[in-house]
């Protein structure tokens, strides 16, 4: 290996602990983080959908769980996670066909997956709560 | 430390035509989970404190069973084709990463399976 200093200066790619943390960065681990949660909670909706291939008295227990406080907490989480994935996953779609990628777009399509995350978890539980 | 040259080791590598297969998959799953998990979504908020009876009503419908399976098959393919992308990037030791992409994609495998079964189960009951 030549070491830096023998040759002209060239720029290093720095490592992701150099970097001052921003919050777009975090928005893009959040991503996979909500990805990952997602994954872990299709759990719960595999168990809501075979207790109600079971039958009425498994699908009364699963439906019981998910209305404690235990599992509202869970599926607001889940929700959370639903909205996020779901605005952010938009947002990365349009990166993929090369628009809205300068720093000003980027941020500002960032902070409207955060406002559109927040309003939809906030609506979807309005109209759950209202409904039932 | 390999006999073969540096080409050959290059050309052994190279493209299959599948390279930008996983992307594409992984794309096409997401836009095609817009409508459908807002769909599912918007569909579990309206059965809030449902019974059973009320379940049966919704997914026994051809519609609600045709549209439930696509949102299965499109929800554990992703999930697939994004877990496989953690692992790769976290997971170093080549057996521990085999083996935990293995197990994963299995378990969601089998988790999809239960899944669609429950619904075609719903839909012959109904």
């Amino acid at each position: 290996m030549t070491d830096q200093t023998d040759g002209p200066a060239r720029p290093l790619s720095p490592h992701l602990q150099i970097y001052r943390w921003q919050w777009t960065m975090a928005m893009s681990i959040a991503h996979r983080a909500s990805g990952v949660a997602l994954v872990v909670g299709t759990l719960l909706l595999v168990w809501w959908l075979v207790a109600a291939a079971a039958g009425p008295s498994a699908f009364e227990s699963a439906q019981g769980f998910i209305g404690s406080f235990i599992g509202q907490i869970l599926l607001f989480g889940w929700s959370v996670a639903f909205f996020y994935h779901l605005s952010n996953g938009i947002r990365h779609l349009l990166w993929d066909s090369g628009k809205m990628l300068e720093l000003g777009p980027a941020q500002g399509s960032g902070m409207a997956v955060l406002v559109a995350t927040g309003v939809l978890t906030i609506l979807a539980w309005i109209i759950a709560y209202a409904v039932k | 430390m390999s006999l073969k040259s540096p080409l050959g080791q290059v050309r052994g590598l190279g493209s299959a035509k599948e390279g930008v297969q996983h992307w594409w998959a992984q794309r096409v799953t997401a836009i095609a989970l817009i409508p459908l998990s807002l769909w599912f979504v918007i569909s579990i908020i309206f059965m809030a404190g449902a019974d059973h009876a009320d379940m049966v009503e919704w997914i026994s419908s051809p519609f609600s069973a045709a549209i439930a399976l696509l949102v299965i098959v499109a929800t554990f393919w992703h999930a697939m084709l994004g877990v496989q992308v953690v692992i790769e990037d976290y997971v170093h030791n080549e057996a521990v990463k085999i083996a935990s992409l293995l197990a994963i994609k299995g378990l969601l495998l089998l988790l999809g399976l239960a899944c669609a079964l429950s619904v075609i189960v719903l839909l012959v009951q109904g």
